[in-house]
Formats: C-alpha cells, structure tokens, sequence
C-alpha cells in the first residue's frame, strides 16, 4: 500500500463503490446466515449435520454432480476442440448454444427435461423399453446437472485451445508421436488448468442446483434427495436453525471450490499470456 | 468464457490448415457428430419440447395463455428485477474491475473470491440469506417495518436475490481484459494531470467496451431466468410478487399444462434473442478486435 | 492516505443511501396500494386482501374470490380485490410468519396455522373465531387408482403387498401428506388392536414402496397423474376427484375402511389486518365461506361442505358412510406432530433404519 503506485486516480470511489455494493449484495447477508448459525451450540451443529438423511444427502449431490461434472469436462473439452479446430457448416449455430442452460430458467429446463425423460417422454420412452428408468432415479438428476454444466468447460477450454501454439502439436507430430500421444503429452498439460477451473465452476454450480433438479428427482430420501431440497424442507418445517447449518456446510464447500479455482486460475493466466 | 480471450482468437485459416494436418477426417467427423448429437440432446430437445407441448392445442389457447393478465404482470415484473439488475452490476462490476485491475492492495485474492462467490452458492441459500437478513427475524425488521418497507415476500427482495445471483457477471468479463491491458496508458494519462472520469472515458472504455456488452447481454440472461432464489423471497402472491419463472411453476401446479409451457416458450424466445445478441456482440467484438 | 480513506467511505455512504432511496421508490407503488387500503373504511374505496392457501384449494378459492367480491361489492359501497398465493401448507405457513403480509391464511390444517399464532402474528383463540372449529369445509384421504384398479388395491392393507408402488407427497412438508401418514396409522392401529411394533411395522413397509416423494399434494398428484408413475396415489379426495374430473377414463376413486377427516382451518393474520385497516373484509370473507353459496362452491370443488343441507346435495358424490377419525384420535395436533413428524419423530425413525 505505498503511494507511489497510486498515479490512477478513482482508488478511493471505486474501492468504495465496490466494497459497499459487496457488503450490502453479498457479505452482510451471507454473515447473516452465520450469525443465525453461530446461536446454535456447536454439537448441535454438528448433530444436524451428520443426521442420515443429511449425509445421504450429501452423498447424492456429491455423486451426481461429480458425475456430471466429469461428463461435462470430457464433452466440454471435445466441444471446444471442435469448435475451435475444426470448419463445419453450422458451427456459429454450435458455438452460439453453448450458453443456453444460462440464459433458460432453471425451472423451465426441470419441466422439460423431466417431460422429456420420464417413462412417457421422447427420450424416457426408448429407455424405458430397455428397462431403464431415467426419470426421478439418480439418473435423472445427473441429467439435469450436465444441463445446467455445459458451458463451463467449454468456455474456459476454448480461449486457451485458440491460443495454443499449433507448432508444439507440429514438432511433435514430425518427430514421429502419434497423434493421442500428441494429444496426451503436449495438448493436455496445457489444458489442465482450463479443465479443472470450468470443471470446478460446473461442481460448484451443480452442488447448489436446485430449480431443474426438484422436478426430475423423485425427492425420495436417501436415493434422490438432493442438499438443496433439504434445506428447502427444513425451512418448510420451521427449521431454521438446521437449514442454515446444512446451509453453512454448502457455503464452505461452495468459497473452497472457488478459491481453488481461482489458486488455478491465476496458474492458467499466465499460460493465456505466454501464448503468442 | 471471458471476451478478451475470444477477440485474441487464431485466424481461422490458419487453424484449418492445422486440422488438416493434424487430424484425420474420420475423428474430426466422429467428433463433430458427438458434439451435435451432445447438443441436440441435451439442449435442443428441450426446447423442442418446450415449444411442442406450448402449441399442442393450437395456436388461439397460446395466445390466450400468454395475455393472461398474471403472465403479463409477471413479464413486467421480471424485466424490472432483469433491468434493475443489469444497472447495479454494471456500476459495480466497472468499479470493481478498475479498483481490481489498476491498484496493488492486500486481500485482492480474497475480494475476487467474495465476488465471485454468488455464483456457487446455492439459490435456495440465496433466497435465504435475504430472508434472514431482511425477514421478521431479522434485527432490522422492526426499523423496516416502521418506514413501511417491505424486501422480503415483495418486489425489492425479488430485486435483491436477482442481483445478487447475477452480481459477478459483468466484472468477471471486464477484468481479464483490463488486467491484461495494464496500467501504463492510465498512468501515462494521469501524469499528464488528466481527469480520472476523462482516462476512464477515452482509455479505459474502449477497451472494454465489447466485453462490457458481453457481460450485460450473460447478466440480463441468468437475471431473467432466476427461479431458486426468487421462489424463496416471492411469497408467489399472484400478480404481484410473481416472475415469469414462477408463473411456469403455479401454471404447472395449477394443471395448467399447456399455458405452463406457452409461458416457459416466452421464455425460451427470450433466451434465444439474447443468445443471438451475444453472438453477433461476440462476433463484431472479435472483428474489431482483430483489426 | 487519510484523503483516500475518507474518499471511500464517503463513497460507500453515498451509495448505500442511494440503494435504499431506489429501493424505496421501487416500493413506493406497494405502500400506495397499502395507504388506500388503509384509508379504506371511507365509502368508495379499494381493499386489496391476500388469501395464503395451500396447494389443492387453488381451483376452490379462484371460484370463490369472484363469489366474495360480487357479495361484497353487491352490500358495500366499495370494491375489493383478492391476492392469492397457494403452495405446500407448511412452507406458506412459515412465510406468513416471516412477514409474507397475508391478511387471511386458509390452510391445510391447524398445526401451520398455530405457527403463525407462535410467531405472534394471530391472536391465541382464533379456533374458536369461526364456525366449527375455524374450518368452513373438510375433506378426507382416499385412494386414486388406475381405471380398472388392476393392482386391486382396496385398502390400506392392500398397500403393503410388494406389487404395490405407492405415490404419496413428504409428510415433512405437506399438509395432506400429514393427514395420509395419520389415516393409515389409524387404520394399521384398528387392524392390529394398537400393537405399536405391529403398527409400525406396517408403516415402514408401506413407505418403503412409496416411488416418488414430493414435497406438495399438487407435485405428488402430477408425478401420478402426468408422469404416470406407482399405482395408487394417497391424495386428498378433492385432490382425487379433480384428476377424475379431468381423465375420467384413466382413474378411479377407492375409499378405504377408515380414514381420517381432514380439517382444514381458516384464520385471520391480526397483526396484518390491524395494519392495513382491513379487519372488517377479511372477517367478512371468512364468515362468507359459511354461506350457502360459498358451500355449494365448496362441494362443487369436491370439498365437503360444513353445512348439513349443501352437504346432502352432494351426497352423491361423496361417500358420507366412511368411516372417519378425527386429529383427536391423536391427542390433538401438538402431539400428533411431536410424535409423528417432528425431528426425530416416527417418520425420521422409518426412514432412518432403512
């Protein structure tokens, strides 16, 4: 904090501007919850916390949203190669998709998806022949979350695809590696980063979901009930004290991710500059 | 997903030269034909059956349901959160980015975090935490109460959960791109005694000004279509605390099947228009980028 | 470094300020709307009430809100408008008492309306404000089955064969599915002469074949209905006749031996009606649902009106010799609650030994 480096001017509106706006929006309201959650002893915290319910709970939205995440990250990566790689008539149609689940209501995509993929639907119907139920299982809420997740990775992949130099790829390619090993050994190492932040952002997101996945859930405990819906039912129990616990556990897994994707981010940075 | 890296994008020549060289057709195929199947799936389906199931009885129940007085109420209701939104974030996120982007402070890593924590936090915590703050729990009720001010189970809480699901929308996009456009023109500028709204406005601006775009166009997108939160801080009081969204959710708990989906085609239209906007904002940002 | 400091913090000032004019101005038309109402006693004027109902009364009350506003408007020099907002019993219930500024709640049942009495927004006493226990018109549980009942499913005992998926809504938060949980106990109670291991026993199986568990009585009906999923779908008979109404060649109505008489209570939210002058309106539209017409629209809606003479009218279309338990079977809803849904409660307890 030395004066020197203020030659700008506008540190002390912005700074202003920006720490009222975060206090007012996003940090008095998130202490407010753990202060309603700090009246509480901590082993009844602790209590909440570990109920069966709660921790199947967990273990579902875990589950489902790592599953997700990693489908995501592996089509996530494929679409960007695509869309950065390669010329194909519709490819703007493609690449203008991409950020559909952002912009459609979380609650219009849960009615459609779960009209489309219950036993009765287009997609449900084929699976349903095979015996497969997709619709208020697991299943369905892993659909649901790739859903909402598509975007993440694609769009952190995708600046660094284009920036790559294609000139690694070309030694390697005439020194004789074959084309995954290329792929393996000199594309991958510079992607990871971008993988794991869209990866992080799409979990982070997915552990939180809540409006497409309550329509195609089932919501049965133990099996389909997610995180979100038990808040959502302890706060229609009167429960406040338990929903702001589970709560609270949300929030820290929620800041950890970030600040883990953001450690990575910093990383990934400096690869976006170092390219030419 | 940031702007600045799309504008930096490789000539799209050059790439074409380089899948010819580096991958056979047959991949590039297979690979193209996943990604269309992947998306036809999972997106367009959806809407398809969106749309299928809004027009199912014929065009003249449509229009009935879409000039319902509610959904119309409903409309007006999320364009304001939508517009309300989009300005907050669009002060904040330029104050934030240039605070961010043109001053050394300690604690910068933690204030990126805290901004950029409204976008992992579940919805329904959202809707919550306003609850708690602005609730009859709350410390602050009786003061609210006794101005005769409403924020939650009205429209200014409605506003609030909006804004805060949206609020690291516009700096995220800004930021990569002043933080890589430096500091030396500001500094340069200020040093010729310029004034800070004057550098802002001729330096700063045009540089961002296709990423600032970029982020209002995803900000006025995910505002719109904000369920979780806003169902937590409604109340769903009919024609008054009701969004688009939610006037999806009391259609489809009414058994009003198909105005439910008539209402969720509106927005569907809406979610394309702005995906169609971001793209053309994309593509002249990227052109001008270039030159 | 001072000039700094003081900048921003008069900078954070001025825009905090800034937020709550704007927020202010953005609720200026809602305190308008309060301000007439308040003043509304004069002739001429405007009352604007809102109605918290729970989720199966929405088709009931829009019926009804234009049958209270030709009542009021045909006796008062004054017009009136009604608000409605419908959703699972226990959650409206919990955002009145956050502050959600209903002036009447009408809810599933008398638990949620006592937690609005606790948090000291309905005067203690407010049962006895009104006819009947505050309950203008009941309803009971009974069984909706595919046409042709071809799982035969005749009673509650029929709903512990393994060949029977269940469709019920979440006892935690659904007020119907409170009254579902009950009526089955009461029948298992009967069946096994109040043999507690017995009883719960035959609960848990029960539970164990429910496929989908919904967090309202509207969700729990669409997942059967719609989405076609189990074979029998525990619903309230309001519930159960509407579906019928509406696909009359797809379900079919089965009472069971027993079940349980769900007693949907009304009330007025005092401190809201006290603030907004509208006490005199409120109460009126609570006590018009007693009237003859409000009873008809009641039955019409499939509820069973309170009246004797309406009720005979529709005795065609209810079984009026079912066999019905009362919440005093219980020991009243406080101990039926602890008991049963409570944290850590009976239903905790089936699904936690999963």
């Amino acid at each position: 904090m030395k004066n020197n480096k203020r030659i700008i001017p506008g540190f002390g509106i912005s700074m202003g501007v920006t720490l009222a706006l975060l206090s007012i929006m996003v940090v008095i309201p998130l202490a407010s919850l753990v202060v309603f959650t700090a009246k509480m002893d901590f082993s009844d915290i602790i209590k909440v916390i570990t109920r069966p319910r709660v921790v199947a709970s967990f273990e579902v939205t875990l589950l489902t949203a790592f599953i997700a995440s990693v489908i995501n990250a592996v089509m996530g990566v494929i679409l960007a190669w695509v869309l950065v790689r390669y010329n194909f008539p519709g490819k703007r149609i493609l690449d203008g998709m991409i950020e559909l689940p952002f912009a459609l209501p979380t609650a219009v995509a849960g009615i459609s998806l779960t009209s489309l993929y219950a036993d009765s639907g287009w997609i449900g119907g084929i699976f349903a022949q095979m015996g497969i139920k997709i619709a208020y299982t697991r299943i369905g809420i892993t659909i649901a979350l790739i859903f909402i997740g598509i975007p993440f990775v694609v769009r952190t992949v995708q600046p660094v695809l284009e920036k790559l130099d294609p000139l690694y790829e070309e030694a390697a390619g005439i020194l004789g590696a074959s084309r995954t090993r290329t792929f393996r050994k000199v594309i991958l190492p510079e992607l990871r980063p971008a993988i794991f932040t869209g990866f992080g952002l799409a979990f982070g997101r997915c552990l939180g979901e809540y409006g497409s996945v309550v329509f195609i859930a089932g919501n049965q405990p133990y099996e389909t009930e997610i995180t979100p819906l038990i808040i959502m039912s302890e706060l229609q129990e009167y429960d406040y004290s338990s929903a702001t616990a589970i709560a609270l556990v949300m929030l820290a897994a929620a800041f950890l991710i970030l600040f883990l994707v953001n450690l990575i981010q910093i990383r990934n940075s400096k690869i976006l500059k170092g390219g030419h | 997903m940031s702007a600045e890296n799309k504008q930096v994008i490789s000539r799209e020549g050059s790439t074409d030269i380089h899948a010819q060289t580096a991958g056979s057709k047959a991949v590039k195929y297979i690979l193209i034909t996943l990604s269309v199947v992947f998306l036809f799936v999972m997106l367009v389906m959806p809407l398809i059956t969106v749309i299928y199931e809004a027009f199912r009885k014929g065009l003249v129940p449509y229009l009935e349901a879409v000039s319902d007085p509610d959904t119309i109420s409903a409309l007006l209701l999320t364009l304001e959160a939508t517009v309300i939104a989009v300005v907050i974030n669009t002060v904040f996120g330029l104050f934030a980015a240039w605070a961010i982007s043109k001053f050394r402070f300690h604690g910068k890593k933690l204030l990126v975090t805290l901004i950029d924590l409204p976008v992992t936090v579940s919805p329904i915590i959202a809707g919550l935490i306003f609850v708690l703050t602005f609730g009859r729990q709350s410390a602050i009720y009786p003061f609210l109460e006794s101005i005769d001010f409403m924020v939650v189970y009205a429209v200014p809480g409605i506003i609030l959960a909006t804004v805060f699901v949206t609020f690291p929308f516009i700096s995220r996009e800004i930021l990569p791109v002043l933080e890589a456009q430096g500091t030396d023109e500001e500094e340069a500028a200020a040093l010729m005694g310029t004034k800070g709204f004057t550098i802002f406005r001729r330096i700063t601006l045009p540089h961002i000004k296709w990423a600032l775009l970029y982020g209002i166009v995803l900000c006025a997108a995910r505002a719109m279509g904000e369920f979780g939160a806003v169902s937590v801080l409604s109340g769903h009081l009919r024609g008054k605390t009701v969004t688009l969204p939610l006037q999806v959710e009391i259609l489809f708990g009414d058994n009003k099947f198909m105005p439910a989906f008539a209402v969720s085609s509106i927005l569907v239209v809406l979610a394309i228009v702005i995906l169609i906007v971001r793209s053309i904002v994309e593509y002249i940002g990227k052109r001008r980028g270039e030159k | 470094m001072k000039g700094t400091f003081f900048k921003t913090a008069a900078a954070s000032l001025a825009l905090i300020t800034t937020i709550f004019a704007a927020a202010s101005c953005a609720n200026a038309s809602a305190s308008n709307a309060a301000e007439t109402s308040g003043t509304a006693s004069e002739a001429g004027k405007n009352y604007s009430i809102i109605n918290v109902s729970y989720d199966p009364t929405r088709e009931l009350y829009a019926a009804y809100n234009e049958a209270f506003k030709k009542h009021w408007e045909s006796e008062h020099d004054s017009t009136v408008e009604i608000t409605q907002s419908h959703g699972g019993s226990g959650k409206q219930a919990l955002e009145v008492a956050n502050g959600n500024p209903a002036d009447v709640v009408t809810l599933a049942l008398e638990y949620d309306v006592k937690a609005v009495e606790d948090a000291g927004l309905i005067e203690p006493g407010w049962v006895s404000e009104f006819p009947l226990d505050s309950s203008p018109y009941t309803s009971t549980i009974v069984f909706l089955v595919r046409k042709g009942n071809p799982k035969n499913i005749l009673d509650w005992g029929d709903l512990a064969r393994d060949d029977v998926g269940i469709i019920t809504p979440n006892p935690k938060t659904s007020g119907g599915a409170r009254w579902n949980h009950l009526a089955a106990w009461a029948w298992a109670q009967r069946e096994y002469n109040n043999d507690e291991t017995k009883v719960l026993d035959y609960i848990k199986t029960l539970y164990s074949h429910v496929l989908v568990l919904d967090s309202g009585a509207r969700g729990a009906t669409n997942s059967f209905v719609e989405n076609k999923q189990g074979d029998v779908l525990l619903a309230w008979e309001n519930e159960a006749f509407l579906s019928l109404k509406e696909y009359p060649d797809e379900y079919e109505i089965v009472t069971p031996s027993i079940s349980i008489l769900a007693q949907p209570s009304v009330a007025i939210v005092d401190k809201v009606v006290d603030k907004n002058g509208t006490r005199e309106v409120a109460t009126e539209y609570l006590n018009y649902l007693y009237s003859e017409e409000a009873q008809r629209i009641a039955g019409e809606n499939f509820y069973r009106p309170s009246n004797e003479t309406v009720l005979a009218e529709f005795s065609d279309t209810f079984d009026l010799n079912i066999n019905l338990v009362t919440i005093n079977d219980f020991g009243g809803w406080d101990e039926a609650f602890a008991k049963h849904f409570a944290d850590g409660g009976l239903f905790d307890q089936i699904y936690e030994q999963d």
